[in-house]
């Protein structure tokens, strides 16, 4: 009985090592390995073996089930891979075929800049303050100690709105938000203010007449004009990389005395940058400070002209025209 | 402000050594910035000498003017040249240039066959000498000014360094060789000489015998001098010195009455004017136009007056616009030979009112209101009367004063005090000594109080900050050393700011690029978009940058409209665009403002009036899409964004915010009237997306169903932090569902109502098929609906008990029905 089993499971190991592929592996399972194979009959047959008999030839139709079992699996799992191997690579295809999916977008490189510059007083402790861009004359003039008789207030160079009894402009500079949060807070005050600005200037390929700026004011016990040189130093190592000399030159503004302007030197020159100084006492006794607790500076320069200059971009209607082309090129802003 | 060096040397003793960048570096270290040095004659070398014209023939047949001239050139013989101007005669002295001279732009001058004869030389124009760019005629020198032959390098002083400087509105003082003299010694620590301290006033005593003056607005002008002359030959010619300092400051000779005075000018920095004296009718008076409504200025243009407009008058009326331009009926020519010469120190807002009324900029109204050193109206008057004395045999008849000049006040300062602002320390004696050297005198009366009294041309030293600025300015502001202070107040972004800022990133991360828009926009474009009632209530600019464009924007698609059609004429197919941005409406007219004195904070009332008088600005955010949200490939055909892409993204934004929105169709400009959907958050409309309407895509160019979204970002309320629920873990059971329902039931109000009745163990439900193709126009809606219990697996027929309740509510509420 016993030789029966082993001549089944000869050739059962037999036809499962010649089996070539998964088809023919299927049939040698009908053949050998199932119900109806000799292996499987002889199992079957083991209730009608006498008790004594059934133990011992149990246990050799067993082991002989289990080696099949085993082997077969092992030849599925050989054949298996051969066929991955030749139909996988079948399914190749041309990774390096475009992407197609969603338009690519991209900030406004000026919205890139305000948020690098926000991020960077932030991290010197200042607040981002904002303000309207129609504004009172009084906030964008009068408390800056800007005369009712000075040039800026012509209508060569602000927008006035109409009627021109409501003393309403749209703002020329972004101080009028320094006022603003003087009125509105007691120092110690470190802000920033970016924002969109107005002066009536042709556009053309150095001005436009909307553009943007970013104003700093610090107001503290004790705050001196080299406080206000090594904030912009610090500034401009920021935007212009860690070599980068300034030079504060003297300036007048009358919101600020000493006033100066600061320039940086980029390519060989010294460029203009902006305006600063130590704010005028005039504007901090309008805004309500004591003068003899506190002093204060602030900078502020045109966002446009950093751009340009960072950026080596030539000319301001690629800025201000909304041409996707010129945003889409910087992305994100992620570097 | 042009300024000679060698007329800077008069005053200033600069080394010879002195190099171009030195200079240019000195006048910036004291603030003036140097737009441009020129160094005249260093492109230009001779044989360049003075000729003497002696014959000309008229060469005829050409098409311009041209002459054939005989010189003397002081070589023994005649030199033939030819020359294409004719500003000259014969016996005139001219400037030639011999062959072997080289010119300015590399113009070598050689003998050459032209015009049927051979030119032996060129007679030369300013233009070509690079001495200015006049080059209307030659130039032709005064009579006896120097020898035939002599080097006209060194005649007309060709070789200097004219430097133009930007001077600031405080340092009026500076716009004369007086000023920035003495600016350049103090900034290279060399000598200087007041020419001002030069001039003899005392010969021309105060007396009865010339015209009066009399300032009668006393309130604008402190002090006026008028000085008379007779016997002026007013057709001498001016000397070739004057006439070359006033030529290379950028200004030029006219005749020897007006160079004096613009010399005297350009020299001291005062304005002065000369009437001729004949013309004047009793005596001068400084008074408003008043009724005076007309006044010919001597460009012969006829002004008309405002009656606060400052005037210099006769008797009888007006004879200069005062301090700004003469008048025509006084004006000095060749004929006059009495002169009443005029030198006042006018109040500055004065002259800027004139000048800016009038639109008229001169020499001396820029001067005059910047503010002119009061002790000038005598100095300088009597320094031109010397030189009409001089160079035009005039005789001085006498002179009249009104008024007295108003010195800058003393001002008591604390020394310490510019240590601390400076943030450095600075010893009292360089204090003293720098203050000293722009003019100041000094008298301490303790360490820490100094009574200072600033020179009479520095009327701009008021407070102590002035000071400050004086002495930085003179020690150099490189000397202040660089510290960083930290902030105190930092609190990271706003709530709002961080909500602009992921607006913004949200939408540059789906395909939108961000621009930024003009608020300009033009009437026609509101009207034809169909804004109304406060949507076009627009502010109007008093004085718009171009007359089409004269209002503020009240919304942010005309421009996001614009900018959509420029990209796509410049070639774009597939645009997707946003603006993050304020809009201006004047809803409620804004009151008149009064003036506010800023020598103290406004009171709590004005404040608020200041406040309340600038209008909302609400901040909204907007996007475009015309073409492809998704563009064509090689996979596929890509996808064209239709209204729901729109309503989406305004919906994403408004749920990143962490407010729960409700949405509802809308008939809505510039929308399309059926496709507009109306985002309500709080029962308050706060965004309209959808397709926009096909006239307004016609209008502008843009493609058929192009959509767009407005979002009101400032009108979402801040959420406080979100709270998280726990995440279940039992197993999911799905329903799917379809109801029908008529087709003007809203599939958000379906939804609404599923999820009502669907109970609180719905975990989601999706629309995933819709059929509008039904009987009756009715509408099946299929939605798959996820369950979950928190606790157990739910069973069968749990959820379809849930699915029923559910139906059940989309019944009541929408007259669903469940489609079987």
């Amino acid at each position: 009985m016993s030789s029966a089993v082993e001549a089944a499971l000869s050739a059962a190991l037999t036809a499962i090592a010649a089996a070539k592929d998964l088809e023919d592996l299927k049939s040698v399972k009908i053949a050998h390995v199932g119900d109806k194979s000799d292996l499987g009959k002889a199992s079957q047959s083991l209730g009608k073996l006498p008790p004594e008999e059934r133990a011992e030839f149990g246990k050799v139709v067993g082991a002989a089930k289990s080696e099949v079992a085993s082997v077969y699996e092992n030849r599925q799992r050989e054949l298996e891979l051969e066929r991955d191997a030749r139909v996988l690579i079948e399914e190749r295809v041309d990774v390096t075929l475009p992407y197609q999916g969603a338009l690519k977008g991209g900030l406004h490189p000026l919205t890139i800049l305000t948020n690098e510059i926000s991020d960077l007083f932030i991290g010197l402790g200042y607040r981002v303050a904002e303000g309207p861009e129609l504004e009172s004359e009084w906030l964008n003039f009068d408390a800056l100690n800007i005369p009712v008789d000075h040039p800026a207030r012509t209508m060569q160079d602000t927008f006035f709105v109409e009627p021109l009894s409501a003393r309403l402009v749209l703002r020329t500079h972004t101080s009028p938000v320094q006022i603003r949060t003087m009125l509105e807070n007691e120092p110690p005050i470190y802000v920033i203010c970016p924002g969109r600005t107005y002066r009536a200037d042709e556009l053309d390929s150095t001005h436009t007449p909307v553009f943007s700026q970013v104003e700093g004011l610090v107001i503290d016990r004790g705050i001196t004009m080299a406080d206000l040189k090594g904030t912009l130093d610090y500034f401009a190592r920021a935007m212009f990389g860690p070599d980068v000399k300034t030079r504060l030159r003297p300036s007048f503004f009358p919101f600020t005395e000493p006033s100066a302007e600061v320039d940086f030197y980029f390519n060989g020159r010294w460029v203009e940058w902006g305006g600063c100084g130590m704010v005028n006492p005039k504007v901090l006794q309008a805004c309500g400070i004591d003068t003899n607790k506190f002093s204060g500076f602030a900078f502020g320069m045109g966002l446009e002209r950093t751009l340009m200059v960072k950026h080596g971009i030539t000319d301001m209607h690629d800025i201000v025209e909304g041409d996707i082309r010129f945003s889409q090129a910087f992305g994100i802003g992620s570097r | 402000m042009k300024i000679p060096l060698s007329w800077i040397r008069e005053f200033a003793d600069i080394p010879p050594s002195t190099t171009v960048a030195q200079i240019d570096e000195a006048f910036v270290r004291v603030g003036f910035e140097v737009e441009s040095i020129e160094e005249q004659g260093s492109d230009l070398t001779g044989p360049l000498v003075v000729a003497l014209v002696q014959e000309i023939e008229e060469l005829a047949g050409h098409k311009k003017p041209i002459r054939y001239v005989g010189l003397d050139c002081g070589e023994g013989s005649t030199r033939y040249v030819i020359c294409g101007a004719t500003n000259f005669a014969v016996g005139d002295l001219v400037v030639t240039a011999l062959p072997g001279a080289v010119l300015p732009g590399n113009f070598a001058i050689s003998a050459r066959e032209t015009y049927g004869k051979t030119s032996n030389g060129m007679i030369c124009s300013a233009r070509e000498l690079g001495m200015s760019d006049e080059h209307s005629g030659i130039i032709v020198l005064p009579a006896n000014c120097a020898p035939v032959g002599a080097d006209a390098i060194a005649l007309l002083e060709i070789n200097d360094l004219v430097i133009d400087l930007a001077v600031n509105p405080d340092r009026g003082y500076a716009l004369s060789l007086r000023g920035l003299a003495r600016e350049l010694a103090a900034s290279l620590g060399v000598s200087f000489r007041d020419p001002a301290l030069a001039v003899d006033t005392k010969q021309f005593a105060i007396n009865s015998f010339g015209i009066g003056i009399s300032i009668d607005e006393t309130s604008a002008a402190s002090i006026a001098y008028l000085r008379t002359i007779e016997g002026f030959k007013a057709t001498a010619p001016s000397p070739l010195w004057m006439r070359r300092r006033i030529e290379k400051c950028g200004m030029r000779s006219i005749s020897l009455g007006v160079d004096i005075t613009n010399y005297v000018m350009l020299e001291l920095g005062q304005p002065l004017h000369a009437f001729d004296r004949d013309k004047i009718s009793g005596s001068l008076h400084i008074r408003r136009a008043g009724a005076e409504k007309v006044f010919t200025t001597l460009d012969s243009q006829e002004r008309t007056l405002h009656a606060d407009d400052l005037m210099v008058a006769d008797d009888k009326q007006s004879l200069a616009l005062a301090g700004t331009m003469g008048g025509l009926s006084s004006e000095v020519t060749e004929t006059t030979t009495a002169i009443a010469l005029e030198g006042v120190r006018f109040n500055p807002v004065d002259i800027a009112k004139n000048s800016r009324r009038h639109k008229l900029s001169s020499e001396a109204s820029r001067r005059l209101e910047r503010s002119v050193d009061p002790l000038l109206a005598e100095i300088s008057t009597a320094r031109a009367i010397s030189l009409f004395i001089e160079l035009g045999g005039a005789r001085y008849v006498g002179s009249a004063v009104s008024g007295a000049p108003v010195l800058p006040a003393t001002i008591t300062i604390d020394p310490t005090y510019i240590s601390k602002l400076l943030g450095f320390e600075i010893k009292p004696a360089l204090v003293r000594e720098k203050l000293e050297i722009v003019g100041c005198s000094i008298s301490e009366q303790s360490s820490t109080v100094w009574a200072v009294t600033p020179p009479s041309w520095r009327g701009d030293l008021l407070v102590g900050a002035d000071f400050v600025e004086e002495v930085a300015r003179m020690i150099g502001f490189d000397a202040i050393p660089s510290t960083l202070p930290i902030g105190k107040s930092g609190a990271g972004l706003s709530p709002s700011q961080i909500r602009k800022r992921n607006t913004g990133l949200f939408l540059a991360n789906n395909g939108f690029t961000e621009v930024y828009n003009y608020p300009f926009v033009s009437p026609e474009l509101v009207a034809l978009l169909g804004f109304e009632g406060d949507r076009a209530k627009s502010f109007r600019l008093a004085n718009p940058m171009s007359e089409e464009f004269p209002l503020l924007r009240t919304h942010l698609l005309p421009g996001l409209l614009t900018t959509a059609a420029r990209n796509i004429g410049r070639g774009a197919k597939d645009v997707a665009i946003f603006e993050i941005g304020s809009i201006f409406r004047d809803t409620a007219p804004p009151e008149k403002q009064d003036a506010i004195s800023t020598a103290q904070k406004p009171t709590p009332a004005q404040l608020k009036k200041i406040y309340d008088g600038v209008p909302a600005q609400p901040l909204h955010v907007g996007g475009v899409i015309t073409g492809k949200i998704n563009p064509d490939g090689w996979k596929n055909k890509g996808r064209i964004a239709d209204w729901n892409d729109a309503i989406g993204y305004a919906i994403r934004i408004i749920e990143q915010t962490g407010n729960s929105w409700s949405i509802t169709s809308s008939d809505f400009a510039p929308w399309h009237p059926g496709r507009c959907a109306e985002i309500q958050v709080n029962g308050k409309a706060v965004a309209h997306a959808g397709e926009l309407h096909p006239r307004a895509c016609t209008a502008l160019g843009l493609p058929a169903r192009s959509v767009a979204f407005v979002v009101a970002l400032s009108a979402l309320d801040y959420q406080p932090p979100l709270s998280a629920s726990t995440l279940l873990t039992m197993p999911a059971a799905v329903q799917d569902i379809a109801v029908v329902v008529k087709n003007n039931i809203s599939a958000f109000s379906v939804e609404a109502a599923l999820r009502e009745g669907a109970g609180e163990l719905l975990e989601s439900i999706t629309l995933f098929d819709r059929y509008d193709k039904l009987e009756d126009g009715n509408i099946s809606l299929a939605y798959s609906m996820v369950f979950r219990a928190p606790d157990r697996t739910l069973t069968a027929d749990e959820v379809s008990g849930y699915r029923e309740a559910a139906a059940a509510k989309a019944g009541a509420q929408c007259g669903a029905t469940v489609r079987s």
